[in-house]
């Protein structure tokens, strides 16, 4: 697959140019690599590499370190439940362990089917809510409960 | 108490460039321009005592100060949006509701530091927020209020929004800047500081969201009056954020030096089912925990530090009489150990050890030497690492035996808590 095509470049030379070096574009790249396809392959982190001029590890160890690249295809609904203290305080172990009996998986995998996927997640700054989780990297919902959560799943899984 | 900052978070609201101009905004960095000079900008800061609010509180004036002029190179301006310390969560609330005000006090930042280019560094997860903040950021493009010759004063700011990709540690300002040049966000070695050599290896401002945003005040109110707002050293105001067993969380915008017990039971509503008190974090995760009898505390830099506890980003966690504390303490460490970079041994081994020493007591199979090792491990992970990601680790890891230590010897001993478990707090 061409990573770079020509409206992905376009993109991507617009990022680089706000940078004083191509390397500390990287991570705003990489951004836009999830934004398109979904996730970040071997072939992206080396084609990456190949048009910043980097050799691949480099790529590849920026890729690895940070928790928002993800390195498998993601799965079509995303639940990151927070699990840090303020939401622990407010129960977010026991709702974890309902959405895994929901789901029918374990927080950190994907279903078979590619549809749903659960993670448990550290602080994602919205103590105020707790507990809450962030849907598919963009909303946070918070005040969760059990009934709550099944409404979610509702929601999101039948859309 | 009047509010500043928070008067602007309007559940809901985003104010747009025209709705912050028509509410006074911009109008501080218009007296600026006409006013005053770099010297004369520094100096009203200094006599303000703003600190430094994303957790360190050191003097902002007097960080600026260092910054030298005369290298030839370009003076870099970061703002620190990487909230990520747990328990906080205000700057959310200034970027969502006015991101404006945000910008406003870069440009006075710039402008005193002889900056043209600055960096706005926003946890990846905001999602939300990055998108309002970009928005703002062009609509001041539009408006002519950022780019070249700004208000025909002949003063150029450029500013980029950078989204980190999910590493608590990037919110370590050495951290932050490698990730900011593409990197792994391990941190550097100081001296030399970021003031010196920072981004790209030149003079490098780094300052958090909330203390930009209080420069505009600082600029139309006087830094007197600012000053006056706070206690002794520590001026003005700050945004509280307060979470856990509490009726009311939320961000409370209250003068430094309140006391924790005003913040709780006035601002905050007490505690949650009219339980009691047990334990109160008072600045984020990393503070060393006060006890339900150790409230009384002004709420400032120094009053905290000579509590043995910290202000760091104000973010108050609130733990109610059912809470069982070594579950607590275990979510707690079990944070520091997913978030190591792994780039010091202490670090990376010690906070991995306490993880799995705590798990192992709170799984019911404590031993007797357990504390006597948590303290062994405690007192090498301390001060002996690049960054103050292990000292912050550590403080909790220090304060919550020793404050609670009956609580862990039964759990050792028992293989249970000692807490009857209301709202269970499990890891």
């Amino acid at each position: 697959m061409n990573i770079f095509t020509e409206q992905f470049k376009k993109q991507a030379d617009e990022v680089v140019a706000r940078y004083e070096t191509k390397r500390a574009s990287l991570l705003e790249i990489l951004h836009l690599v999830m934004e398109t396809y979904g996730y970040v392959s071997v072939e992206a982190e080396e084609a990456v590499a190949d048009y910043l001029k980097l050799p691949p590890m480099d790529v590849h160890e920026v890729v690895t370190f940070y928790t928002l690249y993800y390195r498998q295809p993601k799965a079509k609904t995303r639940f990151n439940v927070c699990r840090t203290l303020s939401c622990s305080l407010a129960g977010s172990d026991r709702l974890i362990k309902h959405f895994e009996e929901k789901l029918g998986i374990k927080a950190g995998q994907k279903s078979a089917d590619g549809k749903c996927g659960l993670q448990a997640v550290e602080c994602l700054g919205a103590c105020e809510m707790a507990p809450m989780l962030q849907v598919n990297d963009d909303e946070y919902v918070g005040g969760l409960t059990k009934e709550r959560i099944d409404e979610l799943i509702k929601k999101y899984m039948t859309s | 108490m009047e509010k500043l900052i928070s008067k602007y978070f309007v559940p809901g609201k985003t104010f747009s460039i025209d709705e912050y101009i028509a509410d006074g905004g911009y109008q501080a960095i218009r007296t600026v321009f006409e006013k005053l000079d770099s010297a004369s900008l520094i100096e009203t800061v200094k006599k303000s005592n703003l600190r430094g609010l994303g957790g360190a509180g050191f003097p902002c004036g007097i960080k600026w100060s260092f910054v030298p002029q005369n290298t030839g190179k370009p003076v870099y301006l970061v703002v620190n949006a990487d909230e990520g310390e747990p328990g906080t969560f205000k700057d959310k609330y200034i970027i969502s509701h006015v991101p404006h005000l945000l910008i406003e006090g870069i440009m006075i930042a710039a402008f005193a530091n002889n900056v043209h280019k600055a960096f706005i560094y926003i946890r990846g997860e905001y999602t939300r927020p990055y998108q309002a903040l970009v928005k703002a950021v062009n609509e001041a493009y539009e408006k002519g209020y950022l780019g070249k010759n700004i208000f025909g004063k002949g003063f150029g700011l450029d500013i980029v929004v950078h989204r980190g990709a999910g590493a608590y540690i990037c919110g370590e300002e050495t951290g932050l800047l490698e990730s900011l040049e593409g990197k792994q966000g391990r941190p550097r070695l100081k001296p030399p500081f970021p003031a010196v050599v920072g981004l790209f290896g030149c003079p490098t401002v780094i300052n958090n969201v909330e203390t930009l945003s209080y420069l505009p005040f600082i600029i139309n109110r006087g830094a007197e009056w600012f000053a006056s707002l706070g206690s002794d050293k520590n001026g003005g105001m700050r945004l509280f954020s307060v979470s856990g067993h509490v009726k009311k969380p939320g961000v409370y915008e209250l003068p430094l030096g309140i006391p924790l017990r005003e913040i709780i039971y006035t601002y905050a509503g007490g505690i949650r089912d009219d339980r009691r008190l047990k334990a109160v974090v008072p600045g984020g995760l990393s503070a060393a925990i006060l006890k339900a009898d150790e409230i009384d505390v002004g709420m400032d830099f120094d009053q905290l530090r000579a509590k043995q506890t910290m202000a760091g980003s104000a973010g108050v966690i609130v733990m109610d009489e059912k809470t069982c504390m070594v579950r607590s303490l275990l979510v707690t460490m079990r944070f520091y150990a997913h978030e190591s970079c792994g780039q010091c041994s202490p670090c990376r081994e010690g906070t991995g050890w306490v993880h799995r020493i705590l798990e192992r007591i709170a799984s019911g199979g404590g031993k007797s030497k357990d504390l006597e090792n948590l303290s062994d491990i405690c007192s090498f992970m301390g001060g002996t690492t690049i960054c103050a990601l292990a000292d912050g680790a550590a403080m909790p890891l220090r304060s919550y035996p020793q404050k609670f230590k009956e609580e862990f010897e039964y759990f050792i001993r028992h293989g249970k808590s000692m807490i009857e478990q209301g709202e269970e707090v499990s890891a």
